[in-house]
């Protein structure tokens, strides 16, 4: 996609969402479209180094569920000591501590084979998951109860959210939104070819002079810091967090089902899948049961890793590419 | 604090005793990651749904019980021909659908993490939460030797892991098929060029390590209720002693099982909340330390 239509596309979804928060009042609609963004945001995160490097991380959640944390450790810690702050500290704070988390995993492990680092991050949402059962400042096992706080106003009550789920639901859009610039922004940059290489074979590209090491622990990185930033704003969604549901592995399989659908190579692969996806589950969810809900998600991303590995992308730009042949 | 209360390391019955309980569960751990040992440490298979196999196992003997009231042991034997064949037929599609076009390493993981998730919800969905049992004469009998408690039922399960690993240990460096199992996670190209098909040796060692789930599966609710999703605990403890014993080497994995048996153990003992990390630990600082494991070759 060119700059022009990838900057309009951009700007009609974030006007298309403000609209819809300035139109509608029913909270069902932005509990279901936040759920989906997150997917969304952790899609993406999970993209950068599963689908443009080419390393597997299992750990999704365990990132997701310190981000959500780092916020009710800060969410307790500083009101105590006199600071209320806006929304978006959490959301910053929690990325930069996930961020650094990717970056320790990534060093201790992406050095070896792939196979380790996707082990790795299984390890460290365990010993991540079993810290936080013993943490009884953040509520420990039983977890901990979080009051939704009242809906902010900007610009001296010009622009006021009418319930803080709708005010979520927006913050949600604007980080997704940034979650796909970056992502974007890394696979057309430098970074992305350099990426691109260390997938499709790492020896080859280390003796090319690629800075190889480096590159993964961007890629780590960055990772982290955008799984962290989607946990944040999980805590004010959930008036009730604990750690068997921050950390759950559904959570891991949607970030990972999610991309392979869409198509791993692309920006707008993961988008394409969550959207689908994510869309397919609210659906489900509500109307059929929750556990049909987590075995479509297994099946779905069997089907799709054997019959099309290369994502639902890859095969319109396949059929494209026959059609091109034949006509 | 002033009162020195009585610890493992201090009161000597206390200790001895947390010893061999960590022996017995090593024992029964070396059921759970021998299978691991032969798909990820021989055939480079990263097989993370195998602790699912192992719950499927358990859900099998527990039918066999509950409807022919067949010895949980024996029904695990029974199970393996039937594991052997799924085995096969997972080796089939993993193998044409990603080892053929080298894309194992992505495509591959994300499969049996899907496999792993069917496997899971499939059970609940057919069978509920709730936690099965099963019984036997056994179950529930406590010997006692001197100050030692020795219960049957980890004794047992430790004693039928030990009889199963030292058969796979002589079948895997007596018999011809398991030397070409050797041969085949040495070097491929060269078995290939004596003649041998790799896919097909490569086909009934997956079966074998998916034959271990069975009897680990009868092991596992020999020891205790089984619930569908309990395989996500034995996913850590099984990579760890394979990572730790050095990658396929099997007394490297009986040792690794020991270690990692006898440090739960101990934990158990003082503080339980943190035995789950206690494989992870183990897994991480391996994994920064010396990643070949203690029998590992150094790559």
């Amino acid at each position: 996609m060119r700059s022009a239509g990838f900057w309009s596309v951009v700007a009609a979804a974030l006007l298309g969402g403000l609209a819809f928060a300035a139109l509608t009042n029913n909270a069902y609609y932005f509990t279901a479209a936040y759920a989906i963004l997150q997917a969304l945001i952790m899609a993406i995160a999970w993209n950068i180094l599963g689908g443009f490097t080419g390393y597997v991380n299992f750990g999704s959640a365990g990132f997701f569920a310190v981000g959500a944390y780092c916020t009710v450790a800060l969410h307790k810690f500083l009101p105590s000591i006199g600071i209320d702050p806006p929304l978006f500290v959490f959301v910053f704070a929690s990325a930069i501590v996930c961020g650094l988390i990717g970056l320790a995993a990534g060093y201790l492990t992406l050095r070896l084979k792939g196979v380790y680092f996707a082990i790795a991050t299984l390890a460290l949402a365990i010993v991540f998951e079993t810290l936080i059962k013993n943490w009884s400042y953040v509520g420990g096992a039983k977890g901990t109860p979080i009051l939704t706080p009242d809906p902010p106003q900007f610009l001296w009550g010009y622009i006021a959210f009418s319930s803080y789920v709708k005010y979520l639901f927006v913050v949600m859009l604007l980080l997704s939104l940034t979650a796909i610039v970056i992502s974007r922004y890394i696979v057309n940059s430098k970074i992305g070819r350099g990426l691109a290489a260390v997938r499709d074979d790492e020896l080859a590209a280390e003796c090319m002079g690629v800075p190889t090491l480096r590159l993964k622990l961007i890629s780590a990185t960055v990772m982290g810091a955008l799984m962290g930033m989607a946990g944040a704003p999980y805590v004010f969604m959930v008036s009730f967090i604990d750690p068997a549901s921050a950390f759950s592995l559904e959570i891991a399989v949607n970030s990972i089902a999610m991309p392979m659908i869409g198509g791993t190579a692309y920006w707008y692969g993961p988008v394409v899948g969550a959207l689908l996806l994510g869309t397919a589950q609210q659906f489900i969810s509500v109307t059929i049961s929750s556990e049909l809900n987590v075995l479509l998600v297994g099946v779905v991303l069997v089907a799709f890793v054997i019959l099309a590995p290369r994502g639902l992308v890859g095969l319109v730009n396949d059929l494209r590419a026959k059609a091109k042949r034949h006509g | 604090m002033a009162i020195a209360a009585t610890t493992v390391i201090t009161d000597p019955g206390l200790f001895l005793n947390a010893v061999v309980a960590g022996l017995f569960l090593g024992g029964f751990y070396t059921a759970v990651a021998l299978g691991l040992s032969i798909a990820f440490g021989q055939l480079d298979i990263v097989n993370i749904a195998h602790p699912a196999f192992i719950i499927i196992g358990s859900y099998l003997v527990y039918l066999l019980f509950d409807s022919y009231g067949l010895d949980p042991v024996l029904a695990g034997i029974v199970l393996t021909p039937l594991f052997f064949a799924m085995g096969i037929v997972v080796y089939r599609v993993y193998y044409a659908s990603f080892e053929r076009t080298g894309q194992e390493s992505l495509s591959g993981l994300a499969f049996f993490f899907g496999l792993m998730f069917i496997i899971e919800v499939a059970l609940i969905m057919m069978y509920g939460v709730d936690p099965r049992l099963v019984n036997a004469p056994y179950i529930g009998m406590n010997w006692k030797i001197g100050i030692v408690d020795v219960p049957l039922r980890t004794a047992i399960p430790f004693a039928v892991s030990m009889l199963m690993t030292i058969g796979i240990y002589f079948f895997l460096s007596k018999s011809f098929i398991g030397r070409a199992i050797r041969a085949v996670s040495q070097d491929r190209q060269a078995l290939q060029l004596m003649g041998a098909d790799p896919v097909r040796v490569k086909q009934i060692a997956f079966g074998l390590a998916l034959a271990t789930a069975s009897i680990a599966g009868a092991l596992l609710i020999i020891i205790g209720s089984v619930e569908p999703w309990m395989n996500r605990g034995y996913i850590g403890r099984a990579f760890a002693i394979v990572v730790l014993g050095g990658m396929g080497s099997i007394s490297g994995t009986v040792i690794a099982a020991f270690i990692l048996g006898i440090a739960e153990s101990f934990v158990l003992t003082h503080a339980p909340s943190w035995t789950p990390a206690v494989a992870f630990g183990i897994l991480l600082v391996t994994l920064a330390v010396r990643p070949s494991g203690i029998l590992g070759r150094q790559s």
